[in-house]
């Protein structure tokens, strides 16, 4: 049976068509997030890697634990010792730039998500699509769209690193168990606060184990947006296969492996409350009142 | 008196059952003091609800409309109303639609026909912005899984419905301590709810009910999740809290014994059917079906009864007055075939209890006051609102029936072992 449905060609003109007619509107994406991702680099770069290194190091101390800590050091002094430094600061900016934005569209699509079913449905089959597609088939139309660089590097990792997001804000919201909303609603709580005040604090843990996945997904595919000139450690991995370099592909392997494990450990801890307390007396000097009878005169101080 | 055209213009023909005409003939006095009435509500749960309305609204019955549309039907026709400061306690078994019901008054379940008027407001017509104001303002709700938002802290979880009326901090705060405090929680306001037992936990939940001061609670099985020493301690609590500031309160249960000890009226729901509205005693002494009978089989109706609904004004009582002839006295015991008389003083207050064996006695004796010699020793009244089960006792032993006096000391009337045993015979 010859039966010949030309969807390939479908899709390359569909993307001639946008190169043709929308180029000014996609250069005007391109120079927001182009001024956004570079910016986030050029921030991250600037500081001196000892007081980088130094800071998440104290950031792990806090939220995770002293074991984290000097874990988070001693391997990013790793990074540092194999000469990646650059690179890592490179690819931290586009994973942190991609993720932001993956975000700021995938939280509000999954609110959407779960007070539609209509939207639910409408997205579910393009989410899967996002999801699925071979991650290098989006390079071509957005190196085609955006040229080559952080660019369609930063955008071919929102599409493919924003499904988790959207969906585990959906499933957080819509399982926030009847109760609750009835509760909500039963107190007077219009919509917005109904969601805001109710619905989302709950789903807080589903959403970040989200956010967690999309950042993720994010590093891995900025390895792979490296094939259009992203840069970063995908550069070293990918100089590392072109000349059989086991050694070097090892290296930025390695660097990827490392800048995930923190990523993951600290992006987890957030969603829980964090390991270390400053002491009580610290917490009473600075105005932050946890005991009932604080509270209370507190409040009898307020009343007078 | 706004809801009558109303009434008919929803339930057109179909509708017009005997239950309406009752209500039309409502004298207007009885209604002023209904915080909440009920005209023909139904709520019917499915797809095709539009077809089953016409199909009520046409008159057939609960079956037929289920058979062809395939809808439920979870409240059917309720019409009742709930007085102004009443604990009013609505029963069932699972699945009878008192949940529902209950849902109904504050639409977290949109009613699909009838009308339900608060304080004279129609809830079902209001638009959502009311709706709101009046959740806000006039009605706070108690879950039976306590719905305490686990991110919040026990002062946070009670100052909810204010935070959401935008109520400023402070005084949200205060205000809140203020009902932590009624319920005896002051200390755990910084606490989580999670670190807190069940019975805590649910003083929480109807500190939070109380904090916007609500002239209506409606209680979901709020204390079904207890264990049932805390569930008597909770329902003490509220009938203390009751007592203190006296709202409308409308409880759902499924548990006789809390229902009998808490409610001043119940309404008994079979099947999306209020099939009983009364008072405990009424309901156990008249149930309107086997369904209510059964449920009130195992009963202990000493407990349920108090002494003045068993008191019987069956005997002759006599005016201590200034002569009062003691012939005319016999002769009347004599005409009515009566043993016993009881000696009232004009305002009717219980003085004693004569024989005519203990009149001529007394007579023969002489004196000038014979009633107060012929009294019958050890006949001290009992008070009408002690429960039968502490009565039972004396009136067994007792030669006489035993005379029952209300709390200003005015005879009610007696009881005798044979309207003791009728009491609990009919009731079992």
């Amino acid at each position: 049976m010859d039966f010949d449905l030309s969807i390939g060609a479908a899709a390359s003109a569909a993307v001639e068509y946008t190169l043709d007619n929308f180029s000014p509107t996609l250069d005007a994406i391109a120079d927001v997030i182009g001024f956004f991702a570079s910016g986030i680099k050029d921030a991250l770069s600037w500081f001196p890697p000892w007081a980088f290194i130094g800071a998440v190091a104290l950031f792990a101390f806090w939220r995770v634990g002293w074991k984290f800590a000097v874990l988070c050091g001693a391997a990013l002094l790793l990074i540092v010792g194999m000469g990646l430094w650059k690179e890592t600061i490179e690819t931290l900016a586009l994973v942190i730039a991609a993720t932001a934005i993956a975000i700021t569209l995938g939280i509000p699509l999954g609110i959407f998500m779960a007070r539609s079913s209509i939207t639910a449905a409408g997205a579910r089959p393009l989410l899967d699509l996002m999801q699925t597609m071979p991650a290098f088939v989006y390079l071509i139309p957005a190196a085609m769209f955006f040229g080559l660089g952080a660019v369609p590097g930063t955008i071919a990792t929102v599409i493919f690193s924003m499904p988790p997001v959207v969906r585990l804000t959906a499933l957080g919201l819509t399982q926030v168990s009847r109760e609750y909303v009835e509760a909500g609603l039963a107190f007077g709580c219009t919509d917005r606060q109904l969601l805001f005040k109710v619905q989302f604090p709950l789903a807080l843990p589903s959403i970040m184990a989200g956010v967690n996945q999309t950042i993720m997904l994010g590093l891995s595919m900025v390895v792979i947006a490296s094939m259009i000139g992203a840069g970063g450690l995908g550069n070293t991995v990918l100089t590392g296969i072109q000349r059989l370099d086991v050694g070097l592909g090892f290296e930025g392997g390695l660097a990827v492996v490392i800048l995930a494990i923190i990523l993951d450990r600290l992006t987890q801890s957030l969603s829980r409350p964090a390991a270390f307390k400053l002491p009580r007396a610290v917490r009473q000097e600075t105005g932050a009142k946890e005991d009932a009878t604080d509270m209370k005169t507190a409040l009898a101080e307020a009343s007078a | 008196m706004e809801f009558a055209p109303q009434l008919y213009a929803r339930g057109n023909g179909g509708l017009m059952t005997d239950k309406d005409g009752a209500l039309g003939s409502g004298d207007a006095a009885a209604l002023s003091a209904d915080k909440i009435v009920l005209n023909n509500i139904f709520k019917v749960f499915g797809s095709n609800v539009p077809r089953a309305v016409e199909m009520i609204q046409a008159g057939h019955g609960k079956d037929s409309v289920q058979a062809e549309t395939r809808c439920t039907i979870g409240v059917n026709n309720a019409s009742f109303s709930i007085k102004e400061g009443e604990i009013f306690v609505v029963m069932g078994l699972s699945g009878s639609g008192k949940s529902t019901l209950l849902r109904l008054l504050n639409r977290l379940i949109e009613p699909t026909l009838g009308s339900i008027l608060v304080g004279g407001q129609d809830v079902t017509s209001m638009s959502k912005r009311d709706l709101i104001e009046l959740r806000r303002r006039d009605m706070s709700m108690v879950f039976q899984s306590f719905a305490l938002l686990p991110n919040r802290t026990v002062l946070a979880n009670t100052a909810f419905g204010l935070e959401v009326a935008g109520v400023a901090e402070k005084e949200r705060n205060q205000k809140a301590l203020h009902a932590l405090e009624a319920v005896g929680l002051e200390r755990y306001a910084a606490s989580r709810p999670d670190e807190l037992s069940g019975g805590m936990r649910q003083r929480v939940g109807l500190a939070r009910a109380l904090a916007n001061e609500p002239t209506i609670l409606l209680m979901d099985e709020a204390f079904s999740a207890l264990d049932p020493l805390i569930r008597t301690e909770m329902q003490d609590e509220l009938l203390r809290l009751q007592a203190e500031h006296s709202r409308t309160i409308v409880f759902v249960s499924h548990d006789l014994d809390e229902a009998m000890r808490i409610g001043d009226r119940i309404a008994i729901m079979q099947d999306g059917v209020v099939v009983q509205v009364g008072t405990p005693e009424e309901i156990v002494m008249s149930p309107a079906n086997d369904y209510v009978r059964s449920f009130f089989r195992n009963v202990d109706v000493t407990q349920v009864f108090r002494a003045g609904d068993v008191a019987r004004h069956s005997q002759i009582t006599l005016i201590d007055r200034a002569g009062l002839s003691v012939n005319a006295a016999l002769e009347r015991m004599r005409a009515h075939d009566r043993d016993i008389a009881i000696v009232v003083a004009r305002d009717k207050r219980y003085h004693g209890m004569v024989s005519a064996d203990s009149l001529r006695e007394a007579v023969r004796f002489g004196g000038a006051d014979p009633y107060r010699q012929a009294f019958l020793p050890d006949m001290a009244p009992i008070e009408s609102d002690a429960p039968l089960a502490q009565v039972m006792g004396r009136v067994a032993e007792s030669r006489w029936p035993v005379p029952v006096v209300d709390s200003k000391g005015r005879y009610v009337g007696t009881i005798s072992k044979s309207s003791l045993l009728m009491t609990l015979d009919r009731a079992a």
